[in-house]
Order: structure tokens, then sequence, then C-alpha cells
């Protein structure tokens, strides 16, 4: 038996922190038992739900599935982190108003993934959507409202940037 | 799906999530004042916290001293233990007591899940620990204590046990016919029978035109709820009291349950349900591990949690819906429907599950098949099973997908053998909406339905000439589309009858307290609980509107059995009309003393004033006259102004109990349109429409998600889950790997339209909802994927309708 | 479940990862993107007592286009989503590219690694399936030298790969796709990201419109990708412009003397078969039509 543990230093929401850490422990249980951040949930431990997912450097990742000494010299960010930088409050505004939550079970890990469609997917249709949180387990919404909830977040994005964009061309000098 | 009328209610740019402030202006008005938030669909406020990660589940808790507890599962679906030595295991870095079920039975003692209405049902006791033999693979037979869970798992691999492997049974045929029996005390493995027979039902059916008979199968299959089952027990010996944080929909069940198992007075006993992941029915059942859990906390005097792991909750969490049905119908060559001929043979666990029993489920499908036709002629027989696989019990919509499945796919082989429209058989057989109350054929009374209106609104919203008109143009090509119906009932608002009256401490009626604080909110207690299902948001809507605040001036509790009135909790679509009820005359009383202070105070009449958006109001102009934080400030901090002889009573207590009918029934009909490859077996959704009456609807917003995912489950059950065990009780797919539940991609869009009767049992109106999309989504997708192969020849009669049973169905592979 | 106990070390070069893999012998198991691994160990499906995670090492990172032979290699590092958006790929390796979106799930495809996916060798994975269609080089290093193996000679059995004690899987070779080659990528699994029922990856050379030689390669068929060699050969000659989507017979016989499929849980071993001559007879049309 090596119980072994190691010195770890990250950054955690924008927060240095230094731990001594098992090396078996998962991201997800650091996150949790560690530094008391309970809003990342643990559906499976094996990598299925989604429900642990995490940003790492920026990155959509599952807890689970990341060790977390390798979060040495990594910034991590929670679904609380997250919610306090703000660039979550568009889709959380969306989620309520489309009720595409219920036992927020999933709805952390859910939304983290709905922060990577609408950061990297600025077009996604709705089958395309679906098949983007199709890695999220959710099994008290179906999934639709969900779905509309991402949607209409795509939506608003593409108009406002619909609205920026005729001045930013004309700046340019391009013909209309 | 539109975001709501009045959206925008949460503004999309504040630097904040904004508490939802609905302004009363914009709400319509009950003639010049007062306000009523029921019927709107208002996002749930309250909620939020889930989205911000910061909810409290089991397992986000902490307490001092508090250790974790692990179980050593058994291997074998049925063996002996011939040997147990803990002693290696406690000296594992960490550990704190390691225990068997000797130990534990010393604290704790056995059930029986057994009911007085239930004729004839038995069952073995079970242990919170099994102290002699595991009769099913994943029953716990030893538990270790450490500091980390982790040190608990590391520490299980040094328990040493010596198994003798027994003969297991885990065909339901087999079990019936008892070559090896189970419990050797009950002499075979039925633990319960029924039969029913109505009056000249056999002349009736020889005397038919026509009879269609069909075997269907279905598969086992389980809830899994995102969050996994959990506990944590805290028992405190210097008060010899025990507090229970619980992943569980009826906490005063659980309360009594403890009570009794563990020897602690009732009342020292409380169960504390914050967030819970989700349940499904799941978590209203008595778990021999968590009662193994509160019992070592008594025992090790400190705070103890188990959170079952995802692979443990595969083998242990209740499974359900393992059935084999031969219906027959009868009918006329006209298309009447004479009558049914019902016989199920359900398999359970090796254990009838406390305290509801697990005779429930098939007691079901006797009394709903055939629901909503008006048929006169019924004769159905029940067996239900030991086998030795993970026990079972009620799981959403308990027996109803069963029933409205075989119903619904048998009236559509019976419009099939005579070529007509299945749409037009129903039209002839369902009961018709003047013919309330009506008395069915199984016994069960029906309030009042409306089975016509609701098929009238599924084809317009579904436009069913197109669409039939489209699967003929696209059959000329190759392409098989198939339309699938499901009429169904569903039962809510249980009264004493599902339960009490068979000796089940478990309550039918529900309170609210409320209460007017100093400031001018509303703090409401309810004894029905929450799991995302928007219990608490409906009530926040209802005690606004009775009392006259606004909605965001209400905050709910629910889930504590040291705070709220006693009750039953969740469970068979109970919480809005059950517990709804009970917050409106809560809210009304609490109005009446509310303006009994106002009339003192102001030394106006009552009955000219009225409350309205937080201030007592003249009730003819509307004026605002008095702030209710004032009526709040003076009857708490100045009683001294009040008369002498008067005291104000600003909290209230309400209870109600639903009483005229055993059950309220609810219906509705679901339609599923369908693709199948007849080359991969693959069935494509293409989408799903559900109309339901559930009466009167609180927040249509939440009652529609509720059905959309109740519907997403029941499509699980009829196209992908099934717990699959091995001949010698293994279950081969116990993982989110291979038990597939429904994902995003392959589920389809669902639209949702209601009819609305309401309830004439409550002033409400509410019936329930939380279970209608799961009821009827089985039978609607069957029937569209047999519609889809009908013009080829084939027909599934076993769910999961999966590629493989398709594909043998069709011809193209062998088996079947 | 909670993992077994193991030791972690963090190899910050490949020299490094040998003397380790000396040192520690089978006990010692590579960590890459964890995608594969860590689930299986938090299963306790597979309990290493010491884990060299290899993650850091740049080097095993990176997409690189070579000229003359026309060649993209791709190091073992590399996610699948860099492989997902690279424009080298989508343009030189396009039944890579057509692959990778069936790949898990957006979070998996964040860490996971192609040099992980090969080096595990699921059969039912797939780009074990492409590499075979392509006949990739796998590039193994070992302490003082490197070979090449081919994607025929790697994938020896279920998990069973040609590397051999002392080797890490560095990088993987592909020929670029040439003007006259056709390739495609289809897979049959009950839910998206699932592993597939059956799969199949088609890399066929055509001379004007005839095919001039076929590879097909099948994943989740039997314990590795299978090449269908008869049905391969039956292929060259015929026209590319298939007009039905259902095989003709000597095709469909040839399929079903080249596969041996096992059953799962879901579907037995002769409904892999039918399923099998199903994709290819559809991918054959679905070819022809982008081809026109």
């Amino acid at each position: 038996m090596s119980d072994q543990s190691l010195e770890i230093s990250l950054r955690v929401n924008s927060q240095e922190v230094n731990a001594q850490v098992p090396v078996r422990m998962h991201l997800a249980e650091f996150l949790r038992e560690s530094m008391d951040l309970t809003g990342s949930h643990l559906g499976c431990e094996y990598g299925a739900c989604g429900a642990c997912q995490v940003h790492v450097d920026g990155l959509l990742v599952r807890g689970c599935l990341t060790l977390a000494v390798q979060a040495q010299g990594k910034h991590v960010e929670t679904v609380e982190g997250l919610t306090e930088k703000g660039v979550l409050r568009e889709l959380q505004n969306a989620f309520l108003q489309h009720n595409a939550f219920q036992c927020g079970f999933c709805s952390s890990g859910m939304l983290i993934t709905a922060l990577e469609i609408t950061n990297h997917y600025p077009n996604a249709d709705r089958e395309q959507i679906r098949d983007l949180i199709s890695g999220n387990y959710c099994r008290c919404t179906g999934y639709q409202s969900i779905v509309d909830a991402i949607e209409s977040v795509l939506k608003d994005q593409r108009l406002r940037n619909q609205l920026s964009a005729p001045k930013a061309q004309s700046e340019m000098g391009v013909d209309k | 799906m539109n975001a709501p009328e009045h959206a925008r209610l949460i503004n999309p740019h504040s630097e904040h999530l904004e508490l939802l402030e609905v302004p009363s202006k914009t709400l319509p008005a009950e003639g010049k004042v007062g306000q009523s938030y029921i019927g709107q669909s208002i996002p749930r406020s309250g909620a939020k916290k889930l989205l911000e990660g910061r909810g409290s589940y089991v397992d986000d808790l902490r307490l001092p001293r508090l250790v974790h507890v692990v179980y050593l599962r058994s291997p074998h679906a049925h063996a002996a233990i011939k040997s147990l030595d803990l002693r290696d295991a406690l000296k594992q870095p960490g550990v704190v007591a390691a225990f068997n079920g000797d130990d534990v039975a010393k604290f704790c003692s056995p059930w029986v899940g057994v009911l007085g209405h239930l004729k004839g049902i038995r069952s073995a006791h079970q242990h919170a620990i099994s102290p002699e033999r595991a009769c099913w693979q994943g029953e716990a037979v030893a538990a270790v204590v450490a500091q980390t869970r982790r040190q608990a798992v590391d520490a299980l691999d040094f328990i040493q046990v010596e198994w003798e492997v027994l003969p297991c049974v885990t065909d339901m045929q087999s079990s019936l016919d008892a070559k090896t029996v189970i419990h050797p005390e009950l002499g075979d493995n039925l633990c319960f029978s029924r039969d029913l027979e109505t009056p000249e039902f056999a002349k009736a059916f020889a005397n038919a035109d026509c009879v269609v008979e069909r075997e269907y199968h279905f598969g086992r299959h389980t809830g899994v709820t995102n969050e996994p089952r959990s506990i944590l027990a805290d028992y405190n010996p210097a008060e010899h009291t025990l507090c229970v944080y619980h992943s569980t929909q009826a906490p005063h069940m659980m309360q009594d349950i403890f009570s009794r198992h563990l020897g602690i007075p009732e009342s020292n006993v409380r169960v504390i349900c914050k967030d819970v992941g989700g349940s499904f029915g799941i978590k209203v059942h008595v778990y021999a591990d968590e009662m193994a859990t509160a019992a070592i906390s008594v025992m090790l005097k400190r705070p103890v949690k188990f959170v079952a792991d995802r692979l443990e909750s595969f083998i242990t969490d209740i499974h359900a819906r393992e059935h084999k049905v031969r219906i027959k119908l009868a009918f006329t060559k006209q298309g009447d429907i004479i009558g049914f001929d019902l016989n199920d043979l359900t398999g359970i666990g090796p254990y009838s599950v406390y305290p509801r029993t697990s005779g429930i489920e098939g007691n079901q499908v006797v009394n709903l098949t055939g629901g909503p036709y008006k048929h006169q002629h019924y004769k159905a027989h029940l067996d239900v099973v030991f086998t030795n696989k993970n026990v079972t019990c009620q799981y959403r919509g308990v027996g109803h997908p069963i029933a409205v499945a075989v119903t619904e796919c048998i009236v559509d082989e019976a419009a099939r053998a005579i070529k007509m429209d299945p749409v037009e058989f129903r039209r002839r057989n369902l009961i018709a909406d003047d013919a309330y109350p009506y008395t069915f054929a199984s016994g069960l009374k029906f309030e009042k339905l409306s089975h016509h209106q609701c098929l009238d609104k599924l084809l317009d919203t579904m436009d069913y000439k197109a669409l039939r008109a489209e699967q003929a143009k696209l059959r000329g090509k190759g392409v098989y589309r198939g339309i699938g119906l499901a009429a169904m009932i569903e039962v809510t608002n249980p009264s004493p009858a599902f339960y009490g009256v068979g000796g089940a401490r478990i309550s039918a009626q529900d309170g609210a307290t409320i209460r007017l604080d100093p400031g001018g909110m509303l703090q409401v207690m309810v004894s029905v609980t929450e799991q995302g299902q928007g219990t608490e948001a409906i009530f926040t809507q209802i005690a606004a509107s009775a009392v006259g605040v606004d909605v965001g001036a209400v905050r709910v509790i629910t889930g504590d059995t040291g705070v709220t009135p006693y009750g039953g909790g969740t469970w068979a679509s109970r919480g809005a009309g059950i517990g709804g009820e009970a917050v409106l005359r809560a809210g009304k009383a609490l109005r009446s003393n509310i303006l009994d202070v106002a009339t003192v105070i102001l030394n106006i009449d009552k009955s000219l004033l009225d409350i309205s958006c937080g201030y007592i109001v003249d009730k003819l102009t509307g004026q605002e006259l008095l702030l209710l934080s004032e009526v709040g400030r003076i009857a708490y901090f100045r009683p001294d102004t009040l008369p002498m002889n008067f005291q104000s009573e600003l909290t209230v207590t309400r209870h109600y109990t639903p009483r005229e009918y055993g059950f309220t029934f609810t219906n509705g009909i679901q339609a599923s349109y369908v693709e199948v490859d007849p080359d991969t077996g693959f069935v494509k959704l293409l989408k799903h429409w559900c109309i339901e009456d559930c009466g009167t609807l609180i927040n249509p917003m939440l009652v529609d998600e509720q059905i959309r995912g109740g519907i997403v489950q029941g499509i699980g059950g009829v196209l992908f889950e099934e717990c699959i065990y091995s001949e010698d009780g293994q279950l081969m797919n116990g993982s989110l790997a291979d038990y597939l539940v429904p994902m995003a991609s392959e589920m389809p869009d669902i639209v949702v339209g209601h009819i609305s009767t309401p309830t004439k049992t409550s002033e409400l109106g509410a019936k329930g909802a939380g279970e209608a999309g799961t009821a009827g989504a089985p039978g609607a997708v069957m029937n569209a994927i047999n519609d889809a192969l009908a013009p080829l020849g084939a027909n599934v009669t076993i769910q999961p309708c999966t590629p493989q049973r398709i594909l043998q169905a069709l011809g193209k592979v062998s088996g079947g | 479940m909670k993992n077994e106990d193991f030791k972690y070390i963090k190899a910050t070069s490949l020299e490094e990862v040998f003397a380790l893999q000396a040192k520690y012998g089978e006990n010692a198991q590579i960590l890459a993107g964890g995608q594969s691994l860590i689930p299986m160990i938090n299963l306790r499906m597979t309990s290493p007592a010491t884990l060299i995670d290899i993650s850091g090492l740049q080097d095993l990172k990176g997409i690189t286009h070579q000229h003359s032979p026309g060649r993209v290699a791709i190091g073992a590092l590399t996610t699948h989503a860099q492989i997902l958006n690279s424009k080298t790929v989508t343009e030189h390796v396009p039944l890579l590219a057509q692959a990778v979106p069936h790949v898990a799930h957006l979070a998996i495809r964040n860490s996971g690694t192609i040099g992980g996916s090969l080096a595990l060798a699921d059969p039912a994975a797939e780009y074990p399936c492409v590499a075979l269609a392509l006949n990739a080089q796998v590039v193994l290093k070992r302490k003082g030298g490197e070979r090449r193996v081919s994607a025929e000679e790697f994938f020896q059995g279920l998990y069973k790969t040609a590397i051999e004690p002392g080797e890490v899987l560095t990088a993987v070779e592909f020929l670029e796709v040439a003007q006259n080659q056709r390739t495609f990528f289809t897979e049959l699994a009950r839910r998206k990201g699932d592993y597939a029922l059956v799969g199949l990856a088609i890399n066929l050379t055509l001379q004007g419109s005839v095919i001039s030689s076929a590879r097909l390669a099948f994943m989740a068929l039997e314990d590795r990708p299978v090449l269908a060699k008869q049905a391969m050969k039956s292929l060259v000659g015929q026209s590319f412009n298939s007009t039905t989507p259902h095989l003709s017979a000597n095709v469909s016989d040839a399929l079903r003397k080249d596969i041996s499929p096992w059953g799962d849980l879901q579907v037995t071993g002769e409904t892999k078969s039918h399923l099998a001559g199903v994709i290819l007879g559809r991918a054959l049309f679905e070819m022809a039509v982008q081809n026109v």
C-alpha cells in the first residue's frame, strides 16, 4: 500500500491553493472534500454521467476522470467559481426561465457543457445541441427544456453579434 | 417551446440572478383587488441555488466525528454464509468498526413487507444486514466503518468470507413452479396472488365474434436517480435522539420506521430531506443498508454516512416492471370491446419490500388494465413470485406502464384484425365524457374523465390525418413510419385506500403551516416533499395567492419532520392535489386571521378589508391601507396597543385528506411517431405528444416538464432499459455504460397539451401529474413500432424493443 | 467504488519513462489522457501498482504534415478535440476526421488521446478501426531506438497490441489521402457516443470509376478491428457507382466468410454479421452518391 500523496499548487476559482493530496484522489473528490466546493456532483465516478464536470485551464473536463495531482499548476474552475465570474449568468437565467432543471444534480455539469456550446458552437441548431449535451445524463427533464434554454441563449448571442456587426463592417469599408 | 407569455421575469442583463419579483400590475386581477398565481408558469426562483452549485445534497453535508460505512455485498444470487471474519478488516487504517448481521440485529429489528389489504400476501423477514444468507447478488452481509469512504472500501478486501452457494431461481415461471423454494417456511415462492372475474364473463367471452390474444414481456428495469441513495444518520446518546439526513420522499414514514425498528421514541427521531437529486419512487422505500446505517450510528454513537456508489445502485436500488402478461381482448365484429382476459406473472426479489409491499405493482396491473374503456367483462389472474434477483417495488407509474401497454397494444391488434383505424376503434370504446361518475369493470370509481376531449385535442394537435398521409406516401418509398396511440387513466391523490387500510403507517393526509413573519413575508411549512418536480414552487404560488402577497415574499420549507406538520410526503402524484390543498386552506385561514388583526388596528370592519400584494387594502377601492409588515410589527412587538382580549394568531395550520374517492383518477392520451429501420432494427423517435387532463394546473410549465421527463423515462423502458440477469442471478449490465438510460440525442421533442377537469373533491381542483408521462409512453411507442412494422408482417411483443428483437420479429435474424 | 491504491509518477522525459518501465515492469501502466484508464481504475477493473503520467511530454503532442511522401504524423498525446479541430486532418486524413465526432462525448474528447486509444486497443473503438483501414504506422519508441509497426500487425487481440515492455507509443502516421482515394466512416450505436454495435472504415482506391483496391475495416465485431479481406477482393474491379444500399450477393457472401462476430449483451453474433452487411451496403451507396 503506497498511500502516496503529493504536494500540489494550483488555482481553484482564481484562488491560489497549496494542498497535500493523495495521488489516487480524483479532482472531483479533491474539490468536494478538500476545498468544500460541493457544487460538482458524483453520479458515477467513472466518466459516464457528467455531473462532475469542471473547467481545467478553460477546458471542459470530467472531474472524476482527472487525478487531483494532474491539476498541478493549472486553473480549475467549478460551477461556483464560474458563477462568481458571471460567465454562466445568461445560461443560468435561461435555465431558470425554461425550467431546464428539476432536481439540480446534473445542472452544474450541464451548465458547464452549455457554456462550451455557447463559447465554441455559436450556430448549433437543436439537433447539434442535443448531440453536444449527449454526454450529460439528466433523468428529470427529458432534455427538451435544456435544449430550449441553450437555444435561446444562442439566439440572443447571435442577435447581439448581428447588431454589433454592421458597425464593424463599415469600419472595414465593406460595402453593403 | 417558447418562453412563457409573461417572459422576461428574469433580467438577463442584471449583475446577479435576480430574485423573482413579479410586479402585481402585470397579473390578471380578480375583481378590483387580489391576484392569483394559480395557473401561472412562474420560474422556480426558490430553486436557483441548484443552478449555482449551492444545493445541499446528503453527500454535501459534514458533521463533527462523521464516519463512513460501506457494505460487503454478496457476489452470489443465493448463498449461505459459512463463515465471516472481520478481524483483519478491523486492523486496516482508519477503520473504526466492522459489523455482521447479528451485531446489527441487536439494534435493529427485522421487518416484513406485507399489508392487510393485499389478501394473502406473504414474505419472509428481512434484516438490516443479512445474518445467515444472501438472497440476491448485492445483498449486504457485513459493514465496515472508517474515517473516509476510501479507507472503508479498502478494508472490505480484508474481510474473509466463505460462501456456500445455494441453488437460485431467476426465471419467473420456474419460480412459480417452485422446484427451488427460496424461503422454505413459506412452502413455495408465491408472494401474492389475486383473482378477479366479473359476472357472466365466461359466457360473454365465449359468444364473442372476435378474440385477439398476445403475450407481452416487459424487461425488468430501474430508476437510476442521478443522485445515488444517500443517508447520514446522527444519533445523540445524551438525548437518545436520532437525526437522519435522508435522500427520501417520505420523511414521516421513515421517522416512524426508524423509531419502531431502532427502539427510539417516535418524536425523538427527526428526518430531514434537504436537496434530493431525483427519486421517482426509488427513494420511497425502506432499504436494508439505510436501516443498517442508522443502526450503526446508534451503535457507534456518532454520525454515520452511507452513499451508494453507482455500481451498488444498480444492484440494490429497487428494480421494477418484470412481467409476462397474456392478454385476450374479445370484441364484436363492429369493434365494440366485450372484455379483457388478463394473466400477469411478475417476478420480484426475494423479499417483498417494506412497507409498501412488492405486490402493489401487479395489483395495479389488475386494477388498471382496460381502464379507459367501457366494457363490462373482465377476468384477471395475478401471480407475484419471489426470485433471487434484486428486490423490486414501486417505481414511477407503478403498474400503469404495463397496464396501459398491454391494453393499448391489444386494442391496436383488435383494430388491425378488423381493419379499423385505431382511432376509430378507440372512439367507439372510450368511456363517454358524460358517463360520470363511473364504476369501472375492476371496481375502480372515476369521478370525471375526459377521454374523448383529449382524443380530439390530440388528433388536432398532431394533425393525425396529415401524419397518416405522410406515412402512406413514405411506405411507397420503403420508409416505415408508425403512429401509436395510448389512452390512459392514472391513479393520483390517493386516499388511505392505497396503504393505510392495509395497516401501513403511511399518511394519506398532509398539512401546511403558514406563518406571517414580522417583516411581512410568509413562511410555509408543508409535509409534502420536493425532489425537483417543483413542489415548493407551487406551494409558493398557492400560499401567495391565498394570503394576498407577492410570490417573491414567500419561503417554503419541506422535508423536515421536526418542522412541518405530519404527512405523507411525495408519491403517487399527490403533491399538488393534497399538499396544495392543505396550503390553500392554511393560506385562506391565515388571511382571515391577518384581517382580524388589521380590523383591530384600523378599526375598520373586517368585511370591508382585503389583502392584496402585501397590503391590507380597502376591499372596494383597492386603496392600500396598511403594509403587512406593519401588521406583523404591531402583532408581534406592540400587542400592548391592541384590545385587551385580542390575541393575534398569525401562524395557521390546516390539513387535507382526500376522502370521497379511493384515488383521484386523471386521464390522458399520448401519441408516438417513429421511423423503424427494417434493416438495422433501429427506431428513430420523430415526435411525441401528450394531452393530459390533470385538473387545475397550478404551474403549467412545471406540469409540462414533469410530463416530458416522465415520457422520457417511459421511453427508456420501451426502447433502452433492461436489467439483464444471467441464469445464475448475476446482473450483467449494472453500469451506466451497459444499462442504457436515455440521453439527449435520441429523444424527441414532446408536445404537451391539456384538457382541464378539476376535481370537485378539493377547492384547488388539482389532480396529480407526475407519473402520467411514464404511464403512457411505453404503450404509445410500442404501438408506433408495430404500426410501422405491420406492412412487413412483423410484430414485437417484448420490451425493451431493441434492434435485436425487432430484427428477430422481421425474420432478418434467428431467435425470438 | 473508490480506486485501489497506486503509486503515481509524473514523467518529465521519455528517458525517464523508459527507466521507470524498466524498474516497475508489468506493474506500471502509462497514464495519458486517462479517459479510458481512469474509469477502469475507478471501477477496479484494473489495478496498476504504478501509474506513469506522460501527459506532460510536449514532444508527444502535435500534428505535423510531411510532404513526399505526403504523411500526417499525430503525436500520441494529441487529444480527440485537437484532431477534430485540425484542418490538416480534415484535409489530408478525412477518414479520421469523419470518425472523431463519434468518439465518446465533448468532455472526454478534450482529454482523451489518440495514443491512449490505440494502446488500449478496444475492439469497439474508432481509432483502431480507422488506423487499420488506412494501414497507419504506429511509432513505438524504446530506450535507444524506435520502430514502426503497421496497424495490420499492431492490433493483436482483445486489449492486446504489439507494444513490448519498455516501449512507448509516441505517434501514429497516416498517409495523406490521394486524389483517387475515397474514404468513409460509419457506425451503428444505440446512443450517441456509446461503443458501437458495429462500425466500418472504408478506404477505396479508384482507377477512373473502377475500384482498384479496397480496405474495409470493421470494429466491434471480434477481439480486434478486422479487415474483411474477401469482401475487399470482391470489390476490386467493381464499378464505383453503387445504385442501391443493399450489397450485391457476392460481396455479401464474401463478407460473411470474413467475419465471425462475437455476440454481446445487446445483439447476437449473427445480428452483428447482418448489421455489418447492412452498413457496408449503405456506406458504398453513400460514397457513390457523394462522389457524383
